[in-house]
Parts: structure tokens; sequence; C-alpha cells
């Protein structure tokens, strides 16, 4: 249990080491969540909206990449940004950025794929209105995400905890390095892999409270849940 | 400004999966009035007024206003049976339609204010749509429908799952939007409805216009079986 005590000290006694990583785990999540949304959110409401050949196929294709395996999508990046790769001249590798591109592959597909099964929903409750008011593509897919925005906080909300826990694909790009690319989770699997049993649980324990601080926070911002809104 | 009616359907169908619902249909709807289409269930009320409207596809005749389509269509209409409420307090409901003209959002405003008090939505404008009671949520879809002041309004039984009180709200606030100039074409199932609001009358069954005429003339005497079985309340095979 010392270990488990250590790491609760170093919470309340406000360890600039600890904080660098949680604020850099923060970052870097926040970031790639806030980008994966403004991706994934017109695309599931544009797949929701639009009626083309292979629609059904897209759709298949986006569900079977919500469960992209985070290593590969690691190692796809590693390549691309390393200096051999087509992105190696933006000595991006091993930096909060690369983590950042990772976990925005990983997450924008899950955004997406949630965000059209609600707004396929909401679009057929809204269809015969918005095609009646002569309203364009754009004006529909903005109207529904607009009404829809408090059920499209699920799908953030999901992308937001598949990245906060992500440890495979960061760890490949970002590589790990103390004050530079150190988050929760790679903290997690170093001190692991030294014997620190405790620690790393201690250190998990900070990651879950974190997920349900910004869950909780982004509910009571959000409104959801109360009978007066909608 | 010139009116986008008369319309004219000529031989107009509209088919789904193979299966014909609505047509051959030949009319033509004046500028002025009050037409009310009627028929049982399944006759193809619903299907002629979306057909006018342009929410169902032509898929035989022509379909045609006295302006170009794309004109035509933003100066239409249309209210459903089902109110579909959008989910947004009353107040941003009525101001999505002029916010998709283009019309500033405080100028957008003070209009709905306006049109909210013509339609007796005055204290609701701050209430969540979806939250209001039927009669209120199918005032808000005639509201929401006139607020840019179309030439025609299509009506698809607005008082099918009202009860008498909210019923009569709806006949007087349609009344009002006539007198102001409005075209109203509505299909109802209820003949007291029907002779107390018609001037025309368009009977259809079967996907087919049996009889088409002045309201008076019709409800005194049909000139069709079907019509004339109609009116008196029997089964009309």
């Amino acid at each position: 249990m010392n270990g488990f005590w250590e790491a609760w000290r170093l919470i309340i006694t406000l360890d600039p080491d600890l904080y660098e990583i949680i604020f850099l785990s923060l970052q870097v999540t926040i970031t790639a969540v806030i980008i994966a949304s403004i991706i994934g959110l017109p695309m599931g409401a544009w797949l929701a909206v639009n009626r083309f050949k292979f629609r059904r196929y897209v759709i298949a294709v986006l569900n079977a990449f919500m469960g992209l395996p985070p290593v590969v999508v690691g190692l796809f990046v590693y390549m691309a940004l390393s200096r051999a790769g087509p992105l190696g001249g933006f000595g991006l590798l091993f930096s909060p950025a690369a983590m950042i591109i990772a976990q925005v592959i990983i997450i924008t597909p899950l955004i997406a794929s949630i965000s059209h099964q609600t707004i396929r929903d909401l679009w057929a409750e809204y269809h015969d209105l918005l095609i009646s008011m002569n309203t364009t593509r754009t004006q529909r897919i903005k109207a529904l995400i607009w009404d829809g925005k408090r059920a499209l906080l699920t799908a953030t909300l999901a992308g937001f905890g598949r990245a906060i826990g992500e440890v495979g694909a960061i760890m490949i790009v970002g590589g790990n390095i103390e004050h530079a690319t150190r988050v929760l989770t790679t903290a997690i699997a170093l001190e692991t892999g030294k014997g620190n049993f405790a620690f790393a649980m201690g250190l998990g324990l900070v990651l879950i409270l974190i997920a349900v601080i910004i869950n909780l926070l982004i509910h009571i911002v959000g409104k959801t849940e109360r009978a007066s809104t909608w | 400004m010139v009116s986008i009616l008369p319309l004219t359907l000529t031989k107009a169908t509209a088919h789904m999966r193979g299966k014909k619902l609505v047509g051959p249909v030949s009319l033509t709807l004046a500028p002025e009035g009050f037409t009310m289409v009627i028929g049982p269930n399944g006759a193809g009320k619903t299907t002629l007024l979306r057909l006018m409207h342009g929410l169902q596809r032509c898929s035989g005749g022509t379909v045609e206003w006295a302006l170009p389509r794309a004109e035509a269509r933003n100066r239409q209409g249309f209210v459903f049976q089902s109110p579909i409420m959008m989910r947004r307090k009353v107040r941003d409901s009525l101001a999505y339609p002029l916010r998709l003209r283009g019309m500033g959002k405080a100028a957008a405003y003070k209009k709905v204010e306006e049109c909210a008090g013509n339609f007796g939505l005055s204290a609701l404008l701050d209430s969540w749509a979806p939250m209001l009671s039927g009669g209120e949520k199918q005032k808000l879809s005639l509201a929401r429908a006139m607020i840019t002041e179309p030439d025609i309004l299509f009506l698809d039984e607005p008082c099918a799952n009202l009860d008498g009180r909210a019923t009569r709200e709806i006949e007087s606030v349609l009344q009002a939007v006539q007198a102001r100039g409005t075209r109203l074409v509505m299909s109802t199932h209820d003949m007291g409805q029907a002779k107390r609001l018609a001037q025309d009358v368009i009977f259809m069954h079967k996907g087919c216009v049996h009889e088409e005429s002045g309201a008076e003339r019709f409800f005194l005497g049909p000139i069709t079986p079907e019509a004339k079985a109609f009116i008196n309340g029997d089964i009309v095979e």
C-alpha cells in the first residue's frame, strides 16, 4: 500500500512532475477530442442525411474502424512521421503533436459512428420538416448537430474515454519521454514494468478520477438528463 | 409581389416501390380560397398534399406553379398531422425559418414576438417546444409555417389528434390566416370541420379525385355514389 499512499501524497502536495504528466495527458486528449469532433460530428451527420451508392459499406467500414487496434495505428503514424516517412520533414515524431495525431485517428471513427446513429434517428424525425422548409444539405447538417448536441455529447465523451485511456499508440509515437511525452497511461505502463504496482495503481486511480470529473463537468455544463431541457 | 399560384396538376401520379399511391390527378388551385381534401382512409389525401408541396416525387405528369419551382418552394408552408417539434425553445423554433432566409437574429426575434402574439403563443416563447401540449404544438407548427408569410399553406389533418377545444382554437387561427390572404389546402376526416371551413372540396377515393367542386354544392348534392356514402357516414367501398 506504500506506493498507493505515495501517489496520493504526490497529488495532495501538488508534485510538479505528477501534475506535468496530468496536464500533458489532458492537453493531448482534449486537443485530440476537439479535432476528432470537428471531423467526426459533421461526418456522422453527412452520412445520416446523404444517400449514395456505397453508403452502407462506408458505414460498415466506419463502424469496423471503431475497433482499430491502437498499436497498429501507432505503427502507421510512426512510419509516416519517421525521418524516412512521407511526413518526416515536420519532425513531429516523439512529440505531443504525434500523440494527438494518433489519438485523432483512433477516436474519429468512434465519434463519427456514434454521432451517425444519433443523427440518423433525429433525421428520421426532422426529415419532412427540413425538406418542407427547402433547406440545403449544409443547413440540415447544422440543424441536426445543433438540435442533437446533448445526445452528441455522448459521442464526444466516448471519444474522450477512449483517448484518455489509450496507451499503445502514444507509447510508440510519443516514446514516453520524461518531461516531454510522458502521460498518465504511459507512466502507468512504465511503473508496472518497473514492478511499482502500487504506484502504478495510484496513477490509475488519478486517471479514473480525471475521467469521472470531466464527464460530470460536461454533463453539468451541457444540462443533460434534465426534465426542462431536451 | 407576384403570386406563385395558380398551381396546376396535369395527370400527376405518385408511386412508391412500384405501387401507385395517387393519380393520375389533373386539377388547378386558384390563388385564393380554402380547399378541403376529404376522403376515406387510404384515399391518398396526404399523398396529394405532399405531391403538390413537393415532398412526394411526381412519378408521372406535372405539378407546375406560376413561378419557377425554386422560388415557389420558398413561398409555401406545410403543417403535418403529427407536429414535428425541433428540440429548441419556442422562440428559436419560430425564428428558424427566418434565419434560414438570412434574417439577422434581432430582426428575427422581433418578428417572432409579433407572430407569437397572433397565434396566442406569447406566454410560451421561452418554453421548450417538445414539452408543449398537443394543441400548443400544432399552433406552433402553424405559426412556424406562417412566419415567412407563404402564398399557400398545406395542412395535413392538423386537428386529427386534438380535443374539441384545441380544434376550435386551430380553426379560428386558420380563419384568421385565410383572412390575411393565404391560400389554404387542408385534408380532414371531420365532416363537421369540412362544412365549417371549406370553400371548395376535393373528394378523393382510391388515389383519384372523384369530385371537385364548391363546398356548398358538394355537401348538398354529391354526384358520385362514393361521395354520397362518405358524407352519410357509410363505408365507402
